[in-house]
């Protein structure tokens, strides 16, 4: 995209029928690191890449829970993500302060999507830089969303956004028509296999991602670094097929990429303990 | 004009009257007792349709159970025009619980909360709806019966009652209500109840009102008059061995 006449507010129009700095900020979301998610019947899995931009510090919070029956996960810029989260936080508990009853997340989806319309049509306002994967409960089953900063807002099988996000599409594509049927765990391991996807021939491991699952009967929750890396260590054991092959004891030495350069140098094949892993 | 004339008038009312005249102090067209029970198929709810004006027994087709939304089933007692009110609040409740067309639906567990945050924040104004409300409903198989009353307390229970009939209908309630009873068991129990409260209520008048909420919806039987008898031999002659009396 390049810069144009048309693009230094939101409320101008492009002849072309376009607003320009609502794709930025979509451009926005593109450039924050991947986030997956997939859903069943039942269970909706959640899946971020987390990567620490130094050993020295933490990761960045992708993953959100706004109610016991919905979480969401982030892309792009993350203060954005956080303020959007505490609304929806806001909003859940306000909805079973008065109704003693579970905000449904369908509604709760269109309340972000209307409240991100907003900013794409005042000229004092940006639009938020951060696209949502929405997972929860209702009456009528799990259900994934996604809601862009254009305020737009689709229901998905599965989905990723973020960087590299691309790949993963690719591998969730060619497996979600078992989603609708799968258990949960086969849903962790599908989530796992597409976040690899994303790390292009990086070594997968529990510091470096964040899964999260809400289910029927299951509260919303974030997984520790101990339950991730057996289902990682399983996922080498099975050898399902993606495009990159990871030996199980190999060190591979990660490859020179866009990473900043402290983070080379892992240990071998060992679950990794991140610095400063709060 | 008129701006001044208020204040001019206010100027000659004290404080004290001014906030009174902005908050309920008395109810005025009053319902009395509610009964409801939870039955096989869902609630029952009855009342009479009676509307008092103070001891005037003035208004005697008084519909004091109404449906709200697919689902639940609104009996009251108490101030009337306040019960068009709630009435008023929970259809605009209803209606844009409709306009979401998302496949879900508030539930009479739903509506129950929302009545009972409704009067209490108005008992905290120190402005209340003057009601007893009973809220019954049946959603997915669930059923549902509750209470709310102008102070704000609530709770759910087998078998509800307002007014007169916690005193005289619970009881008989406790001891003859079961689970699963059947529709015809359950107006009977209704009835039996109803009876004692025309005998001992005197806001009570002999026309009831007998609705009920099952998953198919709500259906509303048409008013009738219970059989009343006045010749028991205890009540005959009534002073005779009453020492003094006459």
């Amino acid at each position: 995209m390049f810069r144009n006449q048309y693009d230094t507010d939101v409320t101008t129009w492009s002849p072309a029928g376009r607003l320009f700095q609502v794709e930025y900020a979509m451009e926005a979301v593109k450039q924050g690191s991947a986030a997956i998610g997939l859903r069943s019947k039942t269970h909706v899995v959640l899946a971020c890449v987390n990567k620490a931009n130094s050993e020295l510090s933490s990761h960045q919070k992708k993953i959100f829970k706004a109610d016991d029956h919905i979480g969401v996960a982030i892309a792009g810029l993350t203060a954005d993500g956080r303020v959007l989260s505490r609304y929806m936080r806001s909003e859940c508990i306000n909805y079973s302060y008065t109704y003693e009853s579970p905000l449904p997340v369908g509604r709760l989806v269109v309340q972000l999507a209307d409240k991100a319309q907003v900013c794409t049509q005042r000229s004092w306002k940006r639009p938020y830089g951060v696209g949502l994967l929405v997972a929860g409960l209702d009456e009528s089953g799990a259900h994934l969303y996604y809601n862009c900063p254009s305020g737009n807002y689709f229901e998905y099988q599965s989905f990723a956004i973020g960087s590299r996000s691309q790949a993963a599409k690719t591998y969730l594509e060619r497996k979600f028509a078992n989603f609708m049927s799968s258990s949960r765990e086969d849903l962790l391991k599908d989530a796992l296999f597409a976040l690899r996807e994303t790390l292009q021939g990086e070594k997968l491991t529990s510091s470096a991602c964040t899964v999260a699952v809400v289910g029927v009967g299951e509260a919303f929750h974030i997984l520790d670094n101990q339950t991730v890396q057996t289902l990682i260590d399983s996922l080498e054991i099975a050898e399902e097929g993606p495009v990159n092959e990871e030996g199980p004891a190999a060190d591979q030495g990660p490859p020179a990429d866009l990473d900043p350069p402290a983070d080379l140098g892992h240990p071998p094949a060992e679950p990794a303990v991140a610095p400063m892993d709060i | 004009m008129n701006l001044i004339d208020s204040t001019q008038a206010k100027n000659t009312l004290l404080s004290s009257e001014i906030a009174a005249s902005e908050r309920t102090l008395y109810p005025y067209v009053t319902g009395t007792s509610v009964i409801g029970i939870k039955y096989k198929d869902g609630i029952l709810m009855a009342a009479d349709m009676g509307g008092s004006y103070g001891s005037t027994l003035r208004y005697k087709s008084v519909e004091r159970l109404k449906p709200v939304g697919k689902h639940s089933l609104l009996g009251a007692s108490g101030e009337i025009s306040d019960f068009q009110e709630i009435l008023r609040y929970l259809d605009e409740l209803i209606l844009y619980d409709n306009m979401w067309d998302d496949g879900n639906s508030l539930g009479p567990k739903e509506v129950h909360n929302y009545l009972t945050r409704v009067m209490y924040n108005r008992r905290n104004k120190f402005n209340p709806l003057w009601n007893s409300l009973v809220l019954g409903g049946v959603k997915n198989g669930q059923k549902y019966l509750g209470t709310v009353s102008m102070i704000g307390v609530h709770f759910e229970d087998n078998h509800v009652a307002t007014g007169f009939g916690n005193h005289l209908a619970r009881p008989i309630l406790r001891d003859e209500w079961h689970e699963n009873l059947s529709f015809e068991d359950g107006v009977k129990l209704l009835e039996k109840c109803m009876l004692v409260l025309l005998y001992r209520d005197r806001s009570a008048v002999n026309k009831l009102q007998i609705a009920k909420i099952t998953e198919e919806g709500f259906t509303s039987y048409p008013p009738y008059a219970l059989k009343t008898f006045w010749n028991f031999s205890a009540f005959q002659n009534p002073t005779v061995g009453a020492e003094g009396s006459w």
